[in-house]
């Protein structure tokens, strides 16, 4: 790791701009014989787009797992907002403003694009279970207010034309931006992103990356995000993380990972 | 000639001819099948949130049963005793979470089958250790469920209707109609429909998979007290009983899995199909369709409708 600007940890609480929000430390998990991911350590700074790239198989989503508690690492420790941990687990993530999308796309297919995305609400309604059974007074006026938060989303990402289609019926594309809706309805600290343009033509691929910077700038968010088209990366992201066979080979702003022979070797294949 | 007359007309001549029996027989029927759908009701939410069928809930039925009338034959107040086989229902809840779905988590579907059977086998051994095999008498009384009957002139006859199968249908269509307020009206209801459709997914937005299973398993463990008493009332408590649960397979299979309002509408179909069945077209067979008839409506219904009446379609993408 450079030892030149490094911006101060955070103990707890609010995280300033530019400082640290996120840092893995000397990561290392294997599932059996398989070793995923091999001591790899980088940090995730407040406001910024931090992308990780590498091959197929480079640990990339491994890593996503691991942040979101997915994953339990079987070394390495996890510091999210100046706590430290062993892992995380997917309920505290959640509870502490991490969201995520994933590769694949994980909808809840039987439920409309509305519904989908009022799960990612989950967390900021309080009221009990009793009282949302009764349907009475608060949880219903609950109910209201978080409506509206999630149709400001709906807007934003320009789907309010599909709000009543059940997600299963919806073309990839759609069901990428639903996903991205449903992680933005957590109002997200950290927005973990897998893959977020995958399978999609250039319109589409468009209409994300302007749909990624507008989060960042209006909320604020911190964003990581894993992606295969370099184009994408390179004009997103403020720092990029290179992983390859598990170990992390580059680290740094685009233009320098662009330049590092690591990275090229990683990419093209060299003669060894 | 003959047999295609005692098929097609014959019946229906019947029951033009006594129209108060034919009342009586759907009337009875309709009763044995809000009691299906309660049992029904059960799997489903069970199946809705974890995708396990579980093989238990018949045993669950009787095991609750037993339970209210070993405390109440142990001296047990007959209230007292319903609110602690209740709390029997939930720890009964947490426990399976604990011990049997999160070691397996993220196992196939075909494991956690198993584990219910382990399940039942477990449940009948403590039921008999701790409250004995012999059949048993439901506290109906102590619990203020009437006795007797109401008989009442009508259409040429009179009509006998059991004040506990009244009783029955009541308590049955509130606790379905609740059940069906709770799940698909409230955020509870979202979590369980998120959790049945992707885990990761869930969990990514901090639903709590633990919370959700205890709470199914404790709603299906509340469904299945209620038919145990009101099963019990109408015959006796025994462990013979978890064999009315297979009756809520083709139940099920009409319905659809996991629909809450196919468990009601199936369960009342194969309900009364099953005693028409019976009484009008019995004799024709040597009697005793009852026990089969079912199984054959939700054979013919597979071939044609194989996600049940209101079973969600499966969309896949290919």
């Amino acid at each position: 790791m450079k030892a030149d600007v490094k911006p101060k940890p955070v103990v707890g609480g609010e995280v300033a701009t530019g400082d640290v929000l996120l840092a893995v430390d000397n990561v290392s998990l294997s599932f059996g014989g398989v070793r995923a991911i091999r001591g790899v350590s980088f940090d995730i700074r407040k406001g910024e787009i931090r992308a990780i790239i590498g091959p197929n198989g480079a640990g990339k989503t491994s890593m996503l797992n691991v942040i979101n508690g997915f994953y339990h690492p079987q070394e390495g420790t996890i510091t999210y907002k100046g706590v430290r941990r062993r892992d995380m687990r997917p309920y505290i993530a959640a509870s502490q403003g991490i969201a995520r999308t994933f590769q694949n796309v994980a909808l809840f297919k039987g439920m409309t694009t509305l519904d989908n995305i009022m799960t990612g609400r989950t967390l900021k309604m309080r009221r009990g279970l009793l009282a949302h059974a009764l349907h009475y007074g608060p949880a219903r006026w609950e109910e209201t207010r978080h409506r509206e938060a999630v149709e400001q989303i709906i807007d934003f990402l320009e789907i309010a034309h599909i709000r009543r289609t059940p997600v299963g019926r919806l073309p990839y594309g759609l069901q990428k931006r639903v996903e991205l809706g449903r992680a933005l309805a957590m109002e997200p600290e950290l927005l973990l992103l897998d893959e977020p343009m995958a399978g999609m033509n250039l319109e589409e691929k468009q209409d994300m990356c302007r749909f990624i910077l507008t989060t960042k700038d209006t909320f604020n968010t911190t964003i990581a995000l894993i992606e295969h088209d370099m184009g994408v990366v390179m004009d997103l992201s403020d720092r990029v993380v290179v992983l390859d066979y598990g170990r992390k080979i580059a680290d740094g702003t685009p233009a320098e990972v662009q330049g590092n022979q690591d990275v090229i070797d990683a990419y093209l294949g060299v003669a060894r | 000639m003959e047999l295609l007359y005692k098929i097609f007309v014959d019946p229906f001549v019947q029951m033009g001819g006594a129209p108060d029996l034919l009342v009586q027989t759907l009337w009875e029927g309709f009763v044995s099948g809000v009691l299906y759908s309660l049992i029904a009701l059960g799997f489903v939410l069970i199946f809705k949130a974890s995708g396990v069928f579980n093989f238990a809930q018949g045993i669950m039925v009787v095991f609750a049963a037993l339970t209210l009338v070993g405390l109440y034959q142990k001296g047990v107040p007959a209230f007292v005793a319903l609110g602690l086989t209740i709390l029997v229902m939930l720890a009964l809840a947490v426990a399976v979470e604990r011990l049997v779905l999160k070691p397996l988590v993220n196992q196939p579907d075909i494991i956690l089958f198993m584990a219910t059977f382990g399940l039942t086998y477990l449940l009948i051994g403590l039921g008999q250790l701790l409250f004995g095999g012999e059949p048993k008498v439901m506290i109906a009384q102590e619990l203020f469920l009437p006795k007797g009957s109401i008989d009442f002139p009508m259409l040429g006859g009179f009509v006998s209707l059991q004040k506990i199968d009244i009783a029955a249908a009541v308590i049955a269509s509130a606790m379905v109609a609740g059940l069906a307020v709770f799940f698909q009206r409230t955020r509870i209801g979202r979590a369980l429909r998120a959790v049945a459709d992707s885990h990761k997914a869930a969990l990514s937005v901090g639903i709590s998979l633990e919370q959700i299973w205890v709470i199914v398993w404790f709603a299906s463990g509340i469904v299945a007290l209620t038919t145990g008493i009101m099963w019990g009332a109408r015959s006796q408590v025994e462990f013979s009983l978890q064999i009315i649960a297979l009756k809520a397979l083709p139940v099920l299979i009409l319905g659809g899995f996991t629909s809450i309002p196919g468990a009601i509408v199936g369960g009342i179909i194969i309900g009364v199909g099953e005693k028409l069945g019976e009484f009008y077209w019995g004799p024709l067979l040597g009697n005793g369709i009852e026990s089969w008839l079912a199984y054959v409506i939700a054979l013919v219904f597979l071939l044609f409708r194989p996600q049940g009446l209101f079973g969600e379609k499966i969309i896949e993408r290919v």
